[in-house]
């Protein structure tokens, strides 16, 4: 693994915007970064972190797990997230997962609490379900990547739409 | 001065708008040149002027309630730093955002983010803090960075930064530390053991008030991202006469969130008490679905207990008693406390009869044991529990006694938890079970009393 040197002057700066005996603040921080480089968090990024805060490998891990905004295994080229919550649910939430699914060729039935990602067959979509987006009056809403959808069609037509706003990237 | 809104997006008639007074204008930008012309950080240059007390003082006389879900004065919040304190003070923005049906930190965050500091360095002045963290949710990336952007203008103005204004002595940092998806960081304590970087598991109180011994064991206040914003109209009106909006212990303005079975959902920014839920409904947001029926409504986040369509209540008016129907019910915290749920964050769910509360009760379900950070054995096991059996009642595989089974894990959480996530996520079944019994009962099956219910099946499982 690679850190960029901008990467560790990122991170530098993030661990002064705690009190110097308080490093390990910045875990949540650092991991940002590195996942945003990365893709996903490896044992090889968890223990850079640890190195890096002073603090026991374990330590980082166990915030990695905790977070489900932190994967540990790497996902397709554009992330999908598609709001599961109760007021995205009733503006049609899960069709539009499935109409997601279809469309990238995404297959989800292994996908449960601790494997909530899947990957399309050809690697440039993966999915999941994420609770509550905060955005209830204008579901459903999904993210990909940093970018924020709302009132997403569900058909399969309006994920068409969606995605082949990134395929032709 | 006019201000214009863009095309849609004006706000309803009935609506009261400070906080949310620059959303959606036409001629508005994040950026601080925008903020100043509309007389921005005047306030900070008030506070400033004044003795911290007094500005304390003004937030306890406006009768502000924090704006996150439970409803604590601000301003006695504040008062509890303790005034022989010598350890570094800290103020902490909960912009967590999280709670389901909630989405007015959003708007703030990306729209209007100066507002937000404005208010967090008066609050900083108040309370003696020169270090101020804003924790935004991982899922609002662009907000991340629009306050860092705001951070830095208002640093290179002089509204951060050492001696601020010319003021010795008042300096002030904010840092933004975004969480990674947990919706156990909006409670307090969750978010300040995340903030020092560790599993967010909430802290027991006592002794862990966070006024007392909070971030890094210093004494910390941690406010929502709507009530500091509140702060500076407070300053501008001063305390006793932002106490004149909304009703008495239920002061000022508040952003409803209304989703779910209504024409227009959206944001709504009321004096609080101002309209009924009626009114909400049908003024507000136009009604409900062509056809459709009133079922029940969330009225303050998921976690509020539901209130079902054809209840009557036993409100105070004044001296008096009187009853009241869900629709003529006042949207305010102590009207919603009468009612047996809670004003909450302000995220109003509709339901019309198209829904299967079922189908409600297991989405809702599914969250909470998804969000149980798993440090209390009740609600660990309990909120998963409770998923379980409310999947087989969707799946039609549940027989009649699961759903006493149900209630009786639910009222095994509430109450015996380190934090307040128990009740959170007890009261949603308690309230649908005592409300909806026969209807989920109806999902149920008696032939299936004694066979084996452990996995659920595939179908089940599908409803993750």
């Amino acid at each position: 693994m690679m850190i960029p040197p901008a990467l560790e002057a990122k991170a530098d700066e993030y661990i002064g915007h705690y009190p110097p005996d308080r490093k390990r603040s910045a875990v949540l921080p650092l991991l940002h970064l590195l996942q945003h480089e990365f893709r996903f968090i490896s044992d090889e990024a968890v223990e850079w972190v640890a190195q890096k805060l002073g603090i026991a490998k374990i330590d980082v891990l166990g915030v990695v797990t905790f977070y489900p905004g932190f994967r540990q295994t790497a996902p397709g080229k554009y992330h999908v997230r598609v709001c599961r919550t109760l007021s995205c649910a009733m503006a049609g939430s899960h069709q539009l997962m499935e109409s997601l699914c279809a469309e990238a060729d995404i297959d989800r039935s292994h996908a449960d609490h601790h494997h909530p990602i899947a990957v399309s067959a050809d690697g440039t979509f993966s999915i999941e379900f994420a609770e509550c987006l905060a955005s209830c009056g204008s579901g459903p809403v999904c993210m990909v990547e940093d970018d924020f959808y709302e009132k997403v069609d569900p058909t399969v037509e309006g994920a068409r739409s969606l995605l082949n706003s990134y395929r032709h990237r | 001065m006019s201000i214009h809104y863009k095309p849609g997006k004006e706000p309803h008639p009935r609506e009261h708008r400070l906080i949310f007074k620059n959303i959606d204008r036409a001629d508005w930008d994040n950026g601080i040149d925008c903020y100043l012309r509309d007389g921005g950080y005047a306030m900070l240059q008030k506070a400033i002027g004044m003795e911290k007390a007094a500005i304390t003082g003004e937030v306890k006389a406006s009768g502000l309630r924090g704006r996150g879900g439970a409803g604590f004065p601000t301003g006695v919040k504040w008062g509890f730093i303790s005034p022989t304190n010598t350890k570094p003070v800290y103020l902490i923005c909960n912009a967590d955002e999280s709670e389901p049906g909630t989405f007015k930190d959003r708007y703030i965050l990306h729209q209007d983010p100066h507002q937000l500091i404005e208010g967090m360095a008066i609050a900083a002045l108040a309370v003696g803090a020169k270090v101020a963290y804003i924790y935004i949710r991982e899922e609002f990336p662009h907000a991340a960075t629009i306050c860092e952007k705001a951070i830095e203008e208002a640093r290179q103005r002089g509204f951060l930064g050492k001696n601020i204004l010319g003021k010795e002595g008042f300096d002030l940092e904010i840092f933004v530390h975004r969480g990674a998806g947990a919706y156990i960081c909006g409670e307090e304590t969750g978010l300040i053991e995340s903030l020092e970087g560790k599993r967010p598991y909430p802290r027991i109180k006592p002794p862990y008030f966070p006024a007392a011994l909070g971030l890094y064991m210093c004494p910390t206040i941690v406010n929502n991202v709507e009530s500091l914003c509140h702060v500076v109209h407070i300053l501008r009106m001063g305390g006793a006469e932002y106490a004149k909006l909304g009703k008495p212990n239920n002061t000022g303005t508040r952003i409803l969130c209304v989703s779910g079975d209504v024409q227009k959902p959206g944001y709504y920014e009321i004096q609080v008490g101002h309209l009924t839920m009626g009114e909400v409904i049908n003024d507000l947001c136009g009604g409900l679905k062509p056809g459709r029926t009133l079922k029940a409504i969330i009225p303050g986040g998921s976690s509020s207990k539901i209130l079902k369509a054809g209840e009557t209540y036993k409100i105070k008016r004044g001296a008096e008693v009187v009853e009241m129907g869900l629709e003529e019910l006042p949207m305010d915290f102590d009207t919603m406390a009468a009612a047996g749920t809670m004003a909450g964050s302000g995220g109003v769910i509709i339901m019309d009869d198209s829904r299967d509360i079922a189908w409600v009760l297991n989405n809702l379900n599914t969250f909470y044991a998804h969000e149980s950070c798993g440090q209390c054995t009740p609600c660990r096991e309990g909120s998963l529990w409770m998923k379980k059996i409310s999947d087989r009642i969707v799946a039609g595989q549940a027989s009649p006694e699961d759903v006493t089974t149900l209630e009786s894990v639910a009222y095994q959480i509430d109450g015996k938890t380190i934090c307040a996530f128990g009740e959170a996520c007890s009261w949603p079944t308690e309230a649908i079970i005592s409300k909806f019994r026969d209807e989920l009962t109806s999902h149920t099956r008696p032939e299936l009393a004694d066979t084996p219910k452990n996995p659920v099946t595939e179908k089940a499982m599908a409803s993750l």
